[in-house]
């Protein structure tokens, strides 16, 4: 699987909200669709992502069927140190992916 | 002959719930699971979803808290449902300790023309919520993409 792309502002103020975007590559197929043959195809998505900041968590995030392809997320966090920024992302079969920025507090 | 057409009726309902879609009953039914019975007031938490979808595979769709809340009190979660999707959920997000504003923005799929409903759970045991009556031109699901 690609790596995500993830955006972080390069510095932040201690004490700040700052917003995390996160868009994975992942075709989201909702297990709804047929294909040529009329056979549906398999549900393959990718079930919850989970974001921490230096070990705590700052969002927990269930995806259902009804996220687009290619899910994106935009959500906040509250800046008090520097230190990683973790991405979990689960799909149907289980397999967990993550990805690490860092951030810096200024 | 009654009996037939009950069992009609149930298969069609059987149908309805599996692949077909989900209803305002389903939707309600994962609503009364999350709030356990609590009452849902409106208001607190905005539902930012387009009025007119023309596609209805992304449509970018924010939830946030946007007032600020009473001191000590905090949002622990947000979660949106929909009305006319082959399921209710859409996306449940949960709040841990280093969240910042209670917002969560992403893109959605949209089945058809339909009510989507927000509900922010706060750590005072409170329910609110906000919906939106949208029209979908093009529908999630019928597209390839």
């Amino acid at each position: 699987m690609p790596r995500p792309l993830i955006n972080i502002p390069r510095k932040v103020k201690r004490g700040s909200s700052f917003d995390i975007r996160i868009l994975l590559a992942h075709p989201m197929e909702s297990g709804q669709r047929r294909d040529d043959f009329g056979k549906a195809i398999p549900r393959d998505i990718i079930r919850s992502v989970h974001c921490t900041y230096a070990g705590e968590e700052i969002i927990r995030v269930d995806l259902f069927p009804a996220i687009a392809a290619n899910p994106f997320l935009v959500f906040s966090a509250r800046a008090f140190e520097s230190g990683p920024i973790v991405f979990t992302w689960t799909d149907d079969q289980g397999v967990a992916s993550f990805d690490t920025v860092d951030l810096v507090v200024e | 002959m009654i009996l037939p057409r009950r069992l009609l009726l149930i298969g069609t309902a059987t149908m309805l719930a599996t692949p077909a879609g989900a209803t305002k009953s389903d939707v309600a039914t994962a609503i009364a699971a999350l709030t356990k019975g609590a009452p849902i007031r409106p208001g607190r938490v905005r539902l930012d979803l387009p009025l007119l979808v023309e596609n209805g595979n992304a449509v970018a769709m924010t939830i946030d808290v946007p007032d600020p809340l009473p001191a000590g009190e905090r949002v622990l979660s947000l979660h949106v449902f929909a009305e006319g999707n082959p399921l209710p959920g859409i996306v449940n997000a949960y709040f841990g300790p280093r969240a910042g504003l209670p917002r969560l923005s992403t893109r959605i799929r949209l089945a058809t023309s339909q009510t989507v409903i927000a509900i922010a759970a706060c750590a005072d045991g409170t329910f609110w919520s906000d919906s939106v009556d949208l029209l979908v031109t093009l529908a999630a699901c019928v597209e390839d993409s």
